[in-house]
């Protein structure tokens, strides 16, 4: 991996923790804008759960990793703490490939 | 709060060593990942990275989908500058640890005071943890295959846990579920990276006025 990414991506993940924070201060935006933004988090991180689930490169796969996210599903459900939540979907995702 | 506080971090610290792991299996030395975890110090965007670049996705779209997730910290800052004091000095230090966890401690404080301590206390914690999972995990990386512990399972887990309490809003499951389909559809057909970028689309959801939503201009 490059020190590029490690360099930009700090640098711009500052950037918007700084511009929020301190440049536009208390200002308000836009309604749509802080609409639109405030939807970052439930749409990316659940794309992100997809893609880490269901795919291996660009192939869409259904391996031990389904049955382990499905554990962590129904902890996060259950309201089970985060670290229960992570142990869980990495022990059965283990477990099934272990037995599989 | 403390204690609310401190088993947060705890959590955050086993995420981190998974983070630490993750990032040295997907080809980072032990310096770039701590690197990371320290001028970053946002954790979805560098699970982000990681994924794309260990996949073998491109530098742009590694870095595109992380900075579109960091995006949403710059949300969080408007929130916590109507909530804390403090020189610019003061101020730039803060703006480092404005992330989901800090902000959600301290918005859900009763008053000005303790939403002060909540940011800055959930934030060195936090900060401390983050950094010695990394470390942890990122010196244990060579030593264990990541798959044999279903570590690679532990991000999306992680992802599930973090989530799910946004989807008790109507507009926030509409994102996640068409952000969820977009990457479904693209994956097989865009180059790795590019599906998470694509997914970002599904915020236009917001673009719809409300009809009658009391939890808009919540800061999540």
């Amino acid at each position: 991996m490059s020190w590029t990414l490690v360099i930009v991506l700090a640098a711009g993940a500052y950037f918007f923790k700084v511009t929020g924070l301190v440049f536009l201060g208390g200002r308000t935006l836009p309604p749509v804008l802080e609409r639109c933004l405030a939807l970052i988090p439930a749409a990316l991180i659940s794309a992100l759960v997809v893609k880490d689930t269901f795919s291996s490169g660009q192939n869409l796969v259904l391996d031990a990793r389904a049955v382990g996210i499905a554990a962590a599903t129904f902890a996060a459900w259950r309201r089970w703490p985060l670290i229960v939540v992570i142990a869980l979907g990495a022990a059965v995702t283990a477990l099934v490939r272990l037995v599989g | 709060m403390i204690t609310a506080c401190l088993t947060l971090s705890a959590a955050v610290g086993v995420f981190a060593f998974s983070f630490g792991v993750g990032s040295v299996a997907a080809g980072a030395s032990v310096a770039q990942t701590c690197a990371m975890s320290i001028f970053v110090f946002t954790g979805a965007s560098q699970f982000s990275a990681i994924s794309v670049v260990g996949a073998g996705g491109s530098l742009g779209s590694a870095l595109g989908g992380a900075l579109v997730l960091a995006a949403r910290n710059g949300v969080y800052g408007l929130a916590m500058s109507r909530r804390l004091d403090g020189s610019l000095g003061r101020r730039l230090l803060a703006a480092q640890f404005t992330i989901d966890e800090t902000t959600a401690m301290s918005v859900t404080q009763p008053d000005r005071r303790r939403q002060q301590i909540a940011f800055w206390f959930t934030g060195l914690t936090l900060f401390t943890l983050w950094n010695l999972g990394t470390l942890i995990g990122a010196l244990t990386g060579s030593a264990i295959d990541p798959k044999t512990f279903g570590l690679d399972a532990a991000f999306p887990a992680g992802f599930v846990a973090m989530v799910w309490p946004l989807l008790s809003d109507r507009r926030a499951r509409a994102a996640a579920v068409l952000g969820s389909l977009i990457c479904l559809v693209a994956t097989p057909i865009t180059p790795v990276g590019v599906p998470i970028l694509l997914s970002a689309l599904a915020v236009l959801v917001g673009v719809q006025r409300p009809v009658s939503d009391p939890s808009e201009g919540r800061p999540t």
